[in-house]
């Protein structure tokens, strides 16, 4: 069990967020506050909607009722907003999205000079501290595909890094990898989560969630059904479909 | 095997072969290695008699009607007009020169063919995949309609519905001192008086210029990370700095404007009917072609790529030119090659509406009065194998070189 870095600062805000694809509610009524340095694990079973919602803070999805607020920044139609939620709005993916055209050091500087305008020395320095962290600053210039998943989905951790964000968003990030590699992914994931990143992350790592998690969220036919802290959560759960859910994937 | 090398310690070879179990040789026609071979050779030898027949038929048929075989007829007088020469060319010129003019013809419709098919098919094939509605529907009638079109029809269409319909030359239509009627586009002609050497130096000058800028911009972006409108600058510069020049030493340019005489005009450069409907024709079509293989490109580019740069902040332009493109590239060039030699075997069409390229000029006319089709044939084939084999180790060369910059 950790103890909780929270700060009193809000980072992410979700009220009452509704989205539909064309007649199907996808999401409904979702309430959330995550503050800084939390971290949220959300679970729940195939198309509850867990990638829909988090894929909404930083507008990879356009959600049509309710507001979201990242730093206190309201996201609207406003390019501007959303251009700066992203600045702050890290993300990384179940196939991780790597730029296989590029090395892996300019995978992680790309972002840095063509966004943020940073002198490419100062990027490529900053980038080979990160690419250290996630432990693998010896395949910087090798490309993506000459990596295992392993290092693939560690080096994309570090790309998002670069750009400094306050908030990270992991969607499922070591269900495409084999379970030897899950552990190196993790390992990175608890380093970051100590050292203080606000973090959201869906994944059925149950003991993830037990380390790191402040708070677990589950998600059922688009709502938030059950939301505890870990240990309630895994012990003493409330609700009949997180009973089933649990007894579900705790039989893997 | 592993046998033969436990016992080579103590035996002589002779010996090891001799312990070895006797292969059963197969019979020479069940071998399939010899089996093949046969066939290669019997077939060659076909080849070989039909091609020595047809040649030998050839050569007596024409001895027999009086006509002369060889290359001497190349520096014999054309004794014909053609329509449009970039070269010096009239009639008292040889065949030889059909020849050249012809093939010059050919190289400048595909150039100016290739070129704007690419930049048409590549705004196209990205516009067929935007968010904007209108702009996407538009482009994909436009493809669709295009393409299905048979391009001997187009070019008729531009030639007969659109350029020949224009007005005669008595009633052209006038603008900026130019004239379009319907023989054609007649513009006045640049005559460079003294002085004008400065605008040409001043036009070099701002290229290197802009390859300096461009250079130092990208050192200062890698030192700074401030960016610089480099493309803006180098288009201002190339356009300015000659204009500049130009104006001060007191435009040095005289102009030799067509003028009507009679039925027609005299003076400045007329571009030939003929050419800008097989220009159009040939571009349009091609670029519907071009722009479904930039289409397929784009979208073989998978949709996550586009969502992680957007995720890092990226936006939509970036995204398409460092991401996207160079991604598109790789699978965008293969077939894109095979366009561009389908344009240019295409723009033999010409001799439909009496452009004169290559076919129409020499393999047509000059075959006619000649007689000697072998010669004839087998130079304008030459022709179009040595442009498409250019073209092609051209595209593979480049096609190698951004494969390379991945792996
Ligand atoms: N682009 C789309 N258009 C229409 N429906 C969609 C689209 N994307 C997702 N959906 C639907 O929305 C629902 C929620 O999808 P989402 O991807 O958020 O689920 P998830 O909880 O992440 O599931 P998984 O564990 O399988 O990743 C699913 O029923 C899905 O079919
Ligand atoms: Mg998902």
């Amino acid at each position: 069990m950790s103890h909780s870095q929270a700060t009193d600062k809000m980072m992410v805000e979700l009220r009452d967020l509704n989205k539909w694809y064309g007649e199907f509610h996808v999401l409904k009524n979702i309430n959330l506050e995550v503050k800084q340095g939390e971290k949220i694990v959300i679970c729940g079973p195939s198309g509850s909607g867990k990638s829909t919602m988090i894929r909404c803070i930083n507008h990879l999805e356009e959600h049509q009722k309710g507001d979201i607020i990242v730093n206190g920044i309201p996201l609207n139609e406003d390019i501007k907003n959303i251009e700066a939620i992203r600045k702050e709005v890290g993300m990384v993916f179940q196939h991780f999205n790597l730029f296989p055209h590029l090395t892996v050091l300019e995978n992680c500087v790309l972002a840095p000079i063509w966004v943020k305008k940073m002198p490419r020395k100062q990027a490529e320095a900053e980038a080979m501290e990160l690419l250290e962290r996630v432990k693998i600053p010896d395949q910087a210039l090798k490309y993506p595909g000459q990596l295992s998943g392993g290092q693939q989905q560690r080096v994309a951790i570090a790309r998002s890094l670069c750009m400094n964000p306050d908030v990270m968003l992991f969607d499922e990030p070591t269900s495409a990898l084999d379970p030897e590699m899950i552990k190196e992914v993790l390992d990175v994931m608890i380093e970051l989560a100590t050292e203080g990143m606000t973090m959201l992350c869906v994944t059925h790592e149950m003991g993830f969630a037990k380390t790191v998690a402040d708070r677990v969220i589950f998600m059922d036919g688009g709502q938030i059904v059950e939301e505890n802290e870990p240990h309630e959560f895994f012990n003493n759960p409330q609700h009949e479909r997180t009973q089933l859910f649990l007894s579900q994937i705790l039989q893997h | 095997m592993s046998s033969d090398i436990s016992n080579s310690g103590h035996k002589p070879d002779g010996s090891a072969k001799q312990k070895a179990p006797p292969v059963s040789q197969p019979k020479f026609w069940n071998d399939p290695k010899k089996r093949s071979l046969l066939f290669q050779v019997l077939l060659l030898s076909i080849l070989g008699f039909v091609f020595y027949t047809i040649i030998d038929n050839t050569l007596t048929n024409l001895e027999q009607r009086g006509i002369t075989t060889g290359f001497d007829f190349l520096s014999r007088e054309a004794g014909f007009g053609i329509a449009m020469s970039l070269i010096d060319y009239t009639e008292a010129s040889s065949y030889g020169m059909t020849f050249i003019v012809g093939l010059l013809n050919t190289i400048l419709i595909a150039v100016l063919g290739i070129i704007a098919a690419t930049i048409l098919g590549f705004i196209l094939g990205v516009a067929r995949l935007s968010d904007n509605w209108l702009v996407a529907k538009f482009s994909a009638l436009y493809i669709e309609v295009f393409r299905n079109i048979p391009l001997l029809l187009q070019i008729f269409f531009w030639y007969y519905a659109v350029l020949r319909t224009l007005p005669q030359p008595r009633q052209s239509i006038e603008f900026f001192g130019s004239f379009i009627n319907n023989r054609g586009f007649i513009f006045p002609a640049p005559v460079p008086e003294a002085g004008f050497g400065w605008v040409t130096f001043g036009f070099f000058a701002a290229i290197v210029a802009s390859w300096l800028i461009a250079r130092w911009a990208r050192k200062r972006q890698e030192l700074t990370g401030q960016q610089f409108p480099v493309a803006l600058t180098t288009i201002g510069l190339i356009i300015g700095v000659p204009l500049v020049l130009f104006l001060f030493s007191g435009m040095p340019l005289g102009l030799d404007h067509p003028e009507l005489k009679g039925f027609n005009f005299k003076g400045g450069i007329t571009v030939i009917p003929e050419l800008i409907a097989l220009w159009l024709a040939l571009s349009i079509y091609t670029a519907a072609f071009i722009a479904e293989t930039v289409r397929a490109g784009i979208l073989a580019v998978s949709h996550g790529q586009t969502e992680a740069a957007t995720a890092l902040g990226m936006s939509k332009a970036k995204t398409l030119r460092l991401i996207v493109i160079p991604q598109a590239l790789r699978v965008v060039i293969p077939p894109l090659t095979s366009q561009y030699l389908n344009l240019t075997k295409n723009s033999s069409l010409a001799t439909a509406i009496g452009y004169p390229d290559l076919v129409n000029v020499f393999a047509g006319t000059t075959l006619n009065q000649t007689g000697q089709a072998i010669e004839v044939i087998s130079m304008t084939m030459a022709v179009y194998l040595a442009l498409s084999l250019m073209t092609s180790f051209f595209m593979n060369w480049y096609n190698a070189r951004i494969q390379l910059s991945e792996r």
